[in-house]
């Protein structure tokens, strides 16, 4: 497919309104630095992004989807397709810098990055993301929502959330 | 030979494919609805929490094989789960069975009329649920790990997905196994006797088809005697560790695979099915 100068300045368009949708349950969070969107393109006027899941029981894939899609209608494009892919397949590896930076901020321990493969490890001594702490212990590997486990800092005495690696 | 899309399945590998996928989604939605029955009655919170979370986890698998068979040509995901009839599911006899004692579902028991925490829990076996957990977790590890190298693309890629969340599952099924098993004696007694209850019908999760064949020819899915072997290879050492006697030779439980179901899942699905069926069009 040969990208003309119209459809690159097409797809700039979209990315600056993939770049407005955020997570719902995390609402620092754009979908771009979760790493959801796994492709988009132009094809005769018709525009396609394809995004892949976080989590599969992930609630609010039909919200981000139809919100992707809203955004990407209101750039000026008609005819819009939202497809939900596995392959790739998400894991939080595709999180991206500021993604992980924001998560801190928003008071969730960002995962450490783990190519696809879950170790025990990755679990406990999570830094703590309000002290820095890491004499911290591990609650639960499950939380409020698929993709949170919960720990305690010994330090702050605080109880935080870790976005879970996966 | 790959099969990229689903489109790429022909016969003879199409149908017995397409007969995996409702093998593994029924599995997968009944799991999660059996798991999310201890939503607000786990014994302790954090079980409470783990266990409606691993629900949401298998129903989300359980979508997304429904998913894949409607693209092949099967009807909706809201169909296959509100419409169809008993003999019509494919899951095995492990994920069917009831936690909860009759007396609990009556119309004259306490369950019908807000009774409190306790009473239900006096009706309801946790080590049960424990227990059928931690093999069938330990299944799915096992074949979604040969899943994910399968020739079907489509089914390699949800077994990669699923992979990640699995291991959550494992973590913490392994976890309880132990504690509870090497708790007291109490507690390990209860495990041995969900152990030697279960352990039949966890075995017809690897219930032999007629549909083998072609997918072990076609490196579409090993053999279920395959799987279930590596899955004795991974269970059995973990019982062990946690002072469980592993059961000795029984006869496997089957019968899931081909609609044969026993009445609880009637009744799991007179509850499931309920609103559906008072009003096929609703909508929530």
């Amino acid at each position: 497919m040969v990208t003309t100068a119209s459809t690159s300045r097409g797809l700039d368009l979209i990315w600056q309104a993939l770049e407005t949708v955020c997570d719902p349950e995390i609402p620092a969070l754009t979908v771009i630095e979760l790493g959801i969107i796994a492709d988009a393109w132009i094809d005769n006027g018709r525009v396609t992004i394809q995004m892949c899941p976080t989590f599969s029981g992930c609630p609010a894939l039909d919200i981000m989807q139809s919100q992707i899609k809203a955004a990407v209608q209101g750039a000026g494009f008609d005819d819009v397709t939202v497809a939900v892919v596995f392959d790739p397949p998400w894991t939080s590896d595709r999180i991206t810098p500021e993604g992980l930076r924001k998560l801190k901020q928003f008071g969730l321990a960002p995962p450490v990055r783990c190519s696809g493969v879950v170790r025990e490890d990755m679990l406990h001594n999570v830094a703590c993301p309000f002290c820095d702490s890491k004499n911290t212990t591990l609650e639960s590997i499950f939380g409020p929502t698929l993709c949170r486990a919960i720990h305690y800092c010994n330090n702050c005495l605080q109880s935080f959330e870790q976005f879970k690696p996966v | 030979m790959i099969y990229s899309k689903t489109i790429d399945l022909m016969d003879p590998v199409r149908l017995p494919v397409i007969d995996l996928l409702y093998r593994l989604a029924d599995d997968g939605l009944i799991i999660g609805h059996r798991n999310s029955e201890w939503t607000g009655l786990g014994p302790a919170m954090e079980e409470d929490i783990a266990f409606s979370n691993m629900a949401q986890d298998k129903m989300g698998h359980a979508l997304a094989m429904y998913n894949l068979l409607h693209e092949m040509g099967e009807p909706e995901p809201d169909v296959l789960v509100y419409q169809r009839r008993e003999e019509e599911f494919r899951c095995c006899s492990l994920v069917v069975l009831e936690c909860f004692d009759e007396s609990a579902r009556t119309a004259d028991s306490p369950l019908s009329n807000n009774p409190t925490r306790d009473s239900l829990l006096a009706h309801g076996d946790w080590a049960i649920a424990l227990v059928r957990q931690f093999f069938f977790s330990a299944g799915d590890e096992v074949r979604f790990a040969a899943l994910a190298e399968s020739t079907f693309a489509p089914l390699a890629a949800l077994a990669r997905k699923f992979r990640g969340e699995i291991k959550y599952h494992t973590m913490h099924d392994e976890a309880m196994l132990q504690r509870l098993g090497r708790g007291t004696t109490k507690s390990g007694q209860r495990i041995q006797t969900a152990v030697d209850a279960l352990w039949p019908h966890a075995l017809g999760m690897f219930e032999p088809t007629n549909h083998d064949k072609v997918l072990v020819q076609s490196g579409i899915c090993p053999l279920e005697s395959e799987l279930c072997d590596a899955w004795r290879e991974s269970v059995e050492p973990l019982l062990r560790k946690s002072g469980i006697d592993v059961p000795a030779k029984a006869n496997p439980i089957y019968g899931g695979r081909s609609g044969k179901h026993s009445p609880e899942l009637t009744a799991l699905l007179d509850d499931l099915q309920k609103v559906a069926r008072l009003d096929p069009g609703a909508k929530w």
